[in-house]
């Protein structure tokens, strides 16, 4: 063979160092990319020339066990794309400032010759305002020096402050994990200032409500390498394959390591392709399969077989052996409130009674008040807080009555309803009679109610489905059908290999969820029936089992000492921490636009159920379920003058007059009115993210409120005559923001409509810390290369703003003000027990009492001349000790060993501090800190969890007391953090993480009510919503949406249910813009139609379509295929407005919008419940959250397209 | 016997996500530069469809590859004879609508738009001409089966499969998709070496990696059009063919190929194969039915003592051996054989095999209703749904024995897995399935380890490739140390 050339001429191959020498480089450095994935890839970042040419994955990862496949290599399409964004034709290079703003603001400073006379010259004068606010989004774009800009952004800061209050500053930046100092430096900033952090992980939507209400945790899940230990997953609403790319992997191993896999779509996508089944699911009805096959569960496994692992299992972990009233309502039996240990005779004194619960001993008949529950938790005396068959309060041992199907008084005939097909039924339920001091009532078990709910009959009476073929019976398979398209059958022998499984495997069943369930509006109740599923199996924190949830990178591993230094807690206690999806929908107006819930929201009628989504925010807000900030309709710093000038001296003299003047309604909470100029959030600070457009819900309104620019929305405010406790004004103002500024390396669209634009440092320029719940490892981010250009790190950046706001403060405002803070009812503290009922005392149902019936009120001092000093050294406040999530420890020794390092110090006003000035100094001073990266850190947390639940837990850090790690470490090789209590997973002896197996194997409550994973809700907003119980309700149809009232089709059109789920190209809008993602897709986001629709409509593949509703309008080209089901049209989320968007037709051809240009956020009032155990509000945590799958569209050809 | 060693290549598609990351880590390294913006030297399509170029695998428009003439191999297209012919027009050539017009955005209009009535934009801009231009292909126009009525329902393989499959296919309840990432195959019949009018490609003795030599070629494209499998591109700015050089830069250093570093989905393999090169011609102009059982005749076992010592002979160092040897590729090929090449009916003799997916087992539609009438927990082979004649086409010249053995045994491993770990199946039945597909308990357990928990070592066994002897030849290494990097760099230049 002549091809075959040996080595006989080498210098006719001496040509081949043409490609040897592209392949040499000078320089590797290890870096991640910070992009809400959740990948959290370990990166390897070639340079050559001092220019970064190209990156690939790490391969270094230390194997977590022989028989668990190796992490390496993680990373993605879109990850090694990265490099490209360092030189490209979208950096941006220098600050840039809106041209006409900064003329105003340069002639006004040339006529006065101050800069803030300058200011509020513009921000008075109406002409003015509405002059550069129009023109934002429009172009016009000037290159300023650092100078100028940070001048005109600390004179803005200053202005505000003094005129408003520091509370309308806000600031908006995602998901810190990603790059956590770099969230750190705007987070730090704003807090010192005494601003507001908007939340994010809510407002996504990736928040899975259900897990507060399940277990009152944010999310703990397994990492991806714990997929491997399960013997069936199911995925479902998560399309592992397209968005968890660098851990797939792990499904497909177990795959042929045994494990039975199922994907739920309706889509044909790329895990369909990947899993032993796909069923196509009909979209958003998960939570009719899953109810459906809980119902085999209980019916076939617990009643008939009585797996002993199951009825073990449920006894131990869950609320099923707690006790629930049964209330007489109009003469019919209902589900009530779970029965109150002090409403029983014997514990009728104890401790915080009104939050212990009861079972009944098994052996005895008698009432037990186990430990764990929340009362138990905040008790002066210790110990108590655990899992054991124990009573708490009385002593000694007992085993629990599960049920009273053998051991009742009587059946009483309880009524449930099935929303789905709208029908109430009676069916028998056993209760006991019993005693209390308020006289003899009905009790059962949660597990006879649960039995009942799910219409398992066991031999009582009343309407049950006597088989698995009723359809029109709560929940049998063959109901489910009629929501689901699903067969019975599959349904049966899904649930029968499901139980088998778990019962083989003692609980290696796994559900990965994710956001094609959670975006819809009833998330919360579709995943509590998948996680019914779980529970009743036993398959929840186990190894190779759990409910995953895979939506966001939420997990910032290092928590406690992060959190610490982000909030600026080492200076000052309280923090204003604000829901972003009450913010939103209050200041972006959207409420107006909001009929009511009712209409789309399957509730039963009743006072609260009554209540329109804002009435239902005010009393939120009032009752200190959830924060809101601004908070009054007066600066909190002339609320402090007034008090003094009336008389007040101390603190809670201030707080009395404030009461009085909230009482009489001299003064407003901010929500009541958001439309008055007094309540507007003013300044806006964006970073990390894109706050204006893939976090945009309700886009076009940010447009029209926010902004007071174009936009596209024709929808009709319909909340007039709906809400009482909001103030409606005929006219919704336009452009509330007086500036905002953008922080970063793209121009993506919140750039694009910012005032300001200052050029942030990529990935690859920067040190910073990143983290995920995908894998146990914290990664570095480091600087390949200097910041490019001008540009500065964010940390870097919001220092320097620091500096120029205190400087500007020395001018124009330095004295030390006195500023309120309202602080809404808090997890993990002992507000948790604190609103047994629901009660408004501006209604005058209850006393004020702050931090009992209303939110807290506390006081911090601001000296505006320090924040850059404070900001630039870790306070003495560090010295109180760390914690998180409930957990707490003591560091002052750690504290002083960082003012060891003669290095880095910062020396103020003759005291010396740690510094945290340059971004690796704030990166070592978090790892020293954190009980994660600190083993003897976390010894001393698990110490304290020792007295706190009086179980031995020491022993789980015993073999990492000596880690300490620091930035070179990470630089160095990945590097595995280690267990803390302030994570729910035990990873020892080279464990996989899964969330909750410190729970179930060390019997540590559950941060719930009862200390159990709760299958029954008993708030009584749960309870007047028809939530109380595991229910299915049905999706919002579009005519009772509403989304399509004044929109016309000019063409073919059709009515599709848009779907958004994460897509291929990109995350979120990041790397969507790189020339490689537009290259292998099809250069922009198109809209993914069936063949049949598009048919319809007169669609060929890659014709230009609108996407359309009153909302807004995308413009799009189309992609026809046969995998996608006829009635959808799938967007991927999420668009730019900044690269081939064109001008559709039906707004007049204006610029088109983006994916969210078709959403109006909707939020679920019973969402907002507070002060009442895993009900209690914290940060990214717990509140509503913004949904978006349930919107619908109409598509249609265009006919002329408008491309530049 | 004149035995050689290969570098050669297994992608598990059952593990393949279709996530391009391959193909973004060889374009960052290799072509991310004027003339190659459209080169995709490795690509992944999505099965069914159509490709990249457009139809590739259609020999009648592209006439690449050898066809059997009696006893003789010609090549189908450009030889070099009927090449000379066609030298100024090579009528079966791709165009650039079979590739696509690489294209940009006018990003600085967003930063430099002066103050307007509306939001400015990036439109897209030709790469080619700098002007604005409208956007209708690329390289991965039909993933993940976009635009089905075009792209997917025109796959050339459907030719195998019969009317009522093909409506299946593309029934939403009953269909499927799966990936085929593709880099050059690096063939022991290269049909681009044998059209080169200008001999600039050879195939490198040491690891047989197939190269265009950038000094020699003259740009005659006649490999364009005889690669089968369209993996040699015309750079439009140098004037010179390229294609994928198995990153043999990083082989020389011990680094496995850009595209298998980064390969996210673990599902690339990469090993020494030992081959007879005087079968080579036999192989190529078998029966279509024999064309992979013959194939699998010409690889060596490098256990073997007889072959070892012939191998030696023939020059094949120590190390080289110990490296074939450890391959994973051998253990998947000829060991197990559960991989298998890429339309060997094209008869240059590939090097990259790929084992098959294992899909989601059949269910359809009745009564509005999704059903699904397995009885097993993994569903069987029989109901797969992608249609075997399908993957036949792709993988075997239409042998689809071949492909039910293959998946039969990856079935069976799995069973053999699940009884190990959860043992909730019938230990008779899988003894019995184990026994049809002729592998034994520790095969089994081989096969798993090498599919699940293979690290970045046992996937890639890389021989060294002892520069410092190839160095010595022209210079004394020692000096080659010294030298290194001083000089000027050349690059290819365009003209005769």
């Amino acid at each position: 063979m002549s091809w075959i050339k040996d080595l006989i001429s080498p210098k006719t191959r001496k040509w081949e160092d043409f490609y040897r020498n592209r392949w040499q480089f000078d320089k590797v450095v290890r870096s991640t990319h910070g992009a809400n994935c959740t990948g959290g890839c370990s990166w390897m970042i070639h340079i050559k020339n001092g220019v970064v040419v190209w990156e690939t994955q790490a391969l270094d990862y230390p194997i977590i066990d022989k028989n668990l496949p190796p992490y390496e290599p993680r990373g993605c399409q879109r990850g090694i794309s990265a490099s490209w964004y360092l030189y490209s034709p979208i950096r941006v290079k220098y600050p840039l400032v809106r041209g006409a703003l900064l003329d105003l603001f340069r002639k006004e400073k040339d006529r006065h010759g101050d800069a803030m006379v300058a200011w509020e010259n513009i921000q008075t004068d109406p002409e003015k305002r509405e002059r550069y606010m129009k023109a934002r989004g429009k172009g016009g774009f000037r290159r300023v020096t650092w100078d100028e800009a940070l001048e005109l952004i600390s004179i803005a800061n200053i202005s505000t402050v003094k005129k408003y209050g520091p509370d309308r500053l806000v600031g908006f930046s995602p998901i810190p994990a990603m790059s956590m100092i770099s969230y750190a430096g705007g987070s730090r900033f704003l807090q010192l200032m005494g601003g507001v952090n908007l939340s994010f992980y809510d407002w996504y939507c990736d928040l899975p409500p259900s897990f507060p209400e399940t277990w009152g945790e944010q999310t703990d899940v397994a990492e991806s390498a714990d997929w491997y230990n399960a013997k069936f997953i199911a995925a479902v609403g998560s399309n592992v394959a397209q968005t968890r790319t660098p851990d797939v992997h792990y499904f497909a191993e177990a795959r042929h390591n045994g494990t039975k896999t199922v994907v739920f779509s309706p889509d044909l996508n790329a895990s369909g392709k990947y899993a032993d089944e796909w069923i196509p699911i009909h979209a958003g009805q998960d939570g009719a399969f899953w109810m459906a096959v809980t119902h085999i569960i209980l019916k076939e496994y617990h009643h008939e077989q009585k797996v002993p692992y199951f009825l073990d299992y449920v006894t131990r972990y869950t609320d099923s052996p707690f006790l629930v009233q049964i209330e007489k309502e109009d003469g019919i039996y209902k589900a009530g409130k779970l029965l109150r240990a002090n409403k029983i005779s014997k514990y009728k004194n104890v401790e915080n009674g009104d939050w212990k619960f009861l079972n009944i001993d098994k052996n005895t008949g008698e009432f037990v008040c186990p430990g764990g529950s929340s009362g138990h938790r905040w008790d002066d005396r210790d110990g108590n807080w655990n899992l054991k068959y124990q009573d708490a309060e009385i002593g000694g041992d007992y085993e629990p009555l599960l049920s009273f199907i053998e051991n009742n008084d009587e059946t009483l005939q309880v009524e449930f309803t099935e929303f789905g097909l709208d029908k109430k039924r009676l069916r028998g339920v056993p209760v006991k009679n019993i005693k209390t001091v308020d006289g003899t009532i009905n009790v059962t078990t949660v597990y006879d109610l649960i039995m009942a709910q799910y219409g398992v009959a066991r031999g009582l009476e009343g309407d049950y489905p006597q088989s698995y073929k009723e359809t029109d019976q709560s929940y049998t398979p063959a109901w489910q059908e009629i929501f689901t398209g699903i067969a019975a059958q599959n349904v049966i022998k899904f649930a029968h290999e499901w139980s088998k499984t778990a019962m083989a495997t003692n609980g290696k069943c796994m559900i990965i969820i994710g956001a094609g369930v959670n975006h819809w509006y009833h998330c919360n109740l579709i995943y509590k029936a998948g996680t019914m599923a779980l529970m009743l199996t036993g398959c929840i924190g186990k190894n190779g089992g759990g409910l995953n949830h895979y939506v966001g990178q939420e997990k910032a591993a290092v928590v406690d000492s992060w959190g610490h230094i982000m909030a600026g807690k080492d200076w000052q206690g309280p923090v204003r921490l604000q829901q972003g999806p009450i913010w939103h929908y209050m200041n972006s107006d959207q409420w107006r636009y909001d009929g009511h819930h009712s209409d789309y929201n399957t509730v039963p009628e009743n006072g609260l159920s009554g209540l329109h989504t804002a009435d239902m925010i005010v009393k939120s807000v009032r009752n200190g379920w959830m924060p809101f900030y601004p908070q009054y309709n007066k600066s909190n710093f002339d609320i402090v003058k007034d008090a003094q000038n009336a008389g007040a001296k101390t603190d809670a003299e201030i707080k009395e007059y404030l009461l009085g003047e909230l009482k009489s309604e001299e003064i407003l909470h901010s929500v009541v009115a958001p439309d008055e100029e007094i309540n507007f959030p003013r300044v806006w600070f964006i970073w990390r993210g894109n706050a204006l457009m893939s976090s945009a819900k309700g886009h076009e309104f940010f447009k029209k409120h926010y902004l007071g620019t174009h936009h596209n929305s024709i929808a009709s405010e319909l909340a007039k005559g709906l809400v009482n406790d909001v103030e409606w004004k005929e006219e919704a103002p336009q452009g509330k923001m007086d500036l905002i500024v953008d922080l970063n390396f793209r121009m993506d669209t919140s750039a694009l409509y910012s005032d300001i634009v200052l050029p942030a440092a990529s990935w690859y320029e920067k040190s910073d810390i990143n983290s995920t719940d995908m894998h146990s490892f914290i990664h570095p981010l480091t600087a390949a290369v200097p910041p490019v250009w001008e540009a500065k790190s964010d940390w870097a950046i919001f220092r320097e703003i620091a500096k120029a706001t205190s400087e500007v403060a020395k001018t124009y405002f330095p004295h030390t003000m006195k500023d309120i803070v309202n602080l809404p009812l808090m997890h993990d503290s002992k507000a948790e027990i604190s609103q047994t009922d629901v009660k408004d005392w501006s209604k005058g149902e209850c006393e004020m009492v702050p931090g009992k019936t209303m939110h807290n009120i506390a006081f911090v001092d601001r000296d505006y001349t320090e924040i850059y000093n404070k900001f630039i050294s870790l306070g003495r406040g560090t010295k109180n000790g760390l914690g998180a999530h409930g957990n707490s420890f003591n560091c002052a020794d750690y504290y002083e060993d960082l003012l060891e390092d003669k290095n880095h110090l910062q020396k103020i006003k003759g005291e010396v501090y740690p510094s945290l000035k340059d971004d690796e100094e704030a990166i070592n001073a978090i790892l020293h800190l954190s009980s994660v990266t600190n083993g003897e850190l976390a010894h001393r947390a698990y110490q304290n969890a020792e007295k706190r639940t009086g179980m031995p837990l020491t022993d789980i850090s015993a073999d990492f007391k000596n880690v300490k790690l620091n930035f070179a470490d990470l630089q160095s090789k990945p590097q595995r953090y280690i267990s803390s209590p302030v994570w729910s997973g035990i990873m020892a002896n080279g464990r996989a993480y899964a969330g909750f197996t410190y729970n179930v194997e060390r019997l540590v409550p559950w941060r719930t009510l009862t200390g159990r994973q709760h299958f029954y809700l008993d708030h009584e907003l749960y309870i007047k919503f028809g939530e109380n119980m595991p229910t299915y309700k049905p999706t919002p149809k579009p005519n009772v949406l509403g989304d399509l009232k004044n929109s016309v089709a000019t063409g073919k059109a059709k009515v599709l249910n848009v779907l958004t789920p994460h897509g291929k190209w990109q995350m979120h809008t990041t790397y969507s813009d790189t020339a490689r993602m537009l290259t292998l897709s099809r250069g922009m986001v198109p809209c993914w139609l069936s063949e049949e629709d598009a048919k319809e409509i007169g669609v060929k593949d890659n014709d230009w379509v609108e996407v359309f509703n009153d909302y807004g309008v995308y413009g799009a080209r189309a992609i026809v295929s046969a995998r996608i089901p006829k009635g959808v049209c799938i967007v991927y989320h999420a668009t730019e407005s900044t690269y081939s968007s064109p001008k559709p037709q039906v707004r007049g051809y204006e610029r088109g919008g983006g994916h969210n240009s078709f959403t109006r956020v909707r939020l679920k009032p019973n969402l907002m419940a507070g002060g009442y155990g895993q009900f209690t509000y914290h940060f990214n945590y717990w509140g509503p959250v913004g949904v978006n799958r349930d919107s619908h569209v109409l598509v249609q050809k265009m006919d002329r397209v408008e491309l530049g | 016997m004149d035995i050689r060693s290969q570098i050669s290549m297994v992608f598990h598609l059952d593990k393949c996500i279709g996530c391009h990351t391959c193909s973004i880590a060889c374009k960052n390294t290799w072509t991310d530069r004027k003339g190659a913006e459209y080169m995709w030297w490795n690509n992944v399509e999505t099965k069914p469809g159509t490709g990249y170029p457009t139809k590739w695998e259609d020999q009648k428009i592209y006439k690449g590859g050898w066809e059997k003439k009696g006893d003789f191999l010609n090549l189908k297209g450009a030889g070099k004879i009927k090449g000379i012919k066609n030298l100024f027009h090579n009528p079966n050539m791709p165009e650039m609508d079979d590739y696509y017009e690489p294209w940009t955005y006018e990003y600085s209009n967003l930063f430099d738009a002066p103050e307007g009535d509306d939001q400015p934009t990036a439109r897209p801009i030709s790469l080619l001409t700098g002007k604005p231009m409208d956007v209708k292909g690329g390289p991965n126009w039909d993933d993940d089966l976009s635009g089905t009525p075009d792209y997917a329902r025109q796959d050339v393989n459907l030719n195998s499969v019969s009317q009522a499959e093909q409506e299946a296919m593309f029934q939403l309840e009953q269909m499927t998709m799966h990936y085929l990432p593709r880099i050059c195959n690096h063939c022991l019949n290269p049909s681009c070496v044998a059209s080169c009018p200008s001999g600039a490609i050879y195939k490198r003795g040491e690891d047989g990696i197939v190269l265009v030599n950038q000094n020699k070629c003259r740009g005659w494209r006649m490999c364009v059009t005889a690669c089968p499998y369209k993996k040699t591109y015309y750079n439009w700015n140098t004037g010179k063919s390229e294609k994928c050089i198995l990153c043999f830069p990083r082989l020389e250093t011990g680094q496995t190929p850009a595209c298998m570093h980064t390969c996210v989905g673990r599902i690339r393999y990469l090993g020494v194969m030992l081959y007879d090169a005087d079968l080579i011609n036999t192989v190529a102009i078998s029966d279509d039915a024999d064309l992979v059982s013959n194939q699998m005749e010409i690889y060596l076992d490098p256990n073997d003592p007889k072959i070892i010592e012939a191998a030696k002979k023939n020059g094949i160092s120590d190390d080289t051996l110990e490296a074939a040897q450890k391959s994973p590729v051998y253990k998947f090929v000829k060991e197990w054989g559960l991989a298998l090449p890429l339309h060997p009916e094209f008869r240059t003799v590939p090097n990259l095999f790929y084992v098959p997916p294992l899909l989601p087992t059949m269910g359809k539609v009745e009564d509005g209703n999704y059903h699904n009438s397995a009885k097993e927990l993994f569903g069987g082979i029989e109901k797969t749904r992608l249609p075997i004649s399908y993957m036949a086409s792709l993988f075997t010249a239409g042998n689809e024995d071949t492909i039910k053995t293959v998946l039969k045994k990856l079935m069976a491993v799995r069973w053999y897995r699940r009884d190990e770990t959860v043992g909730d199946q019938s230990k008779s039945e899988l003894e019995v399935m184990l026994k049809e597909v002729g592998v034994d308990h520790e095969v089994a357990d081989d096969i798993y380890r090498l599919t699940s928990l293979p690290t970045v070592k046992e996937r890639y066994v890389i021989p060294p490739a002892h520069r410092e002897e190839a160095l010595e030849m022209i210079e004394d290494s020692g000096d080659v140390k010294g030298n290194t990097g001083f000089g000027f760099h050349h690059k290819p230049e365009r003209g005769l």
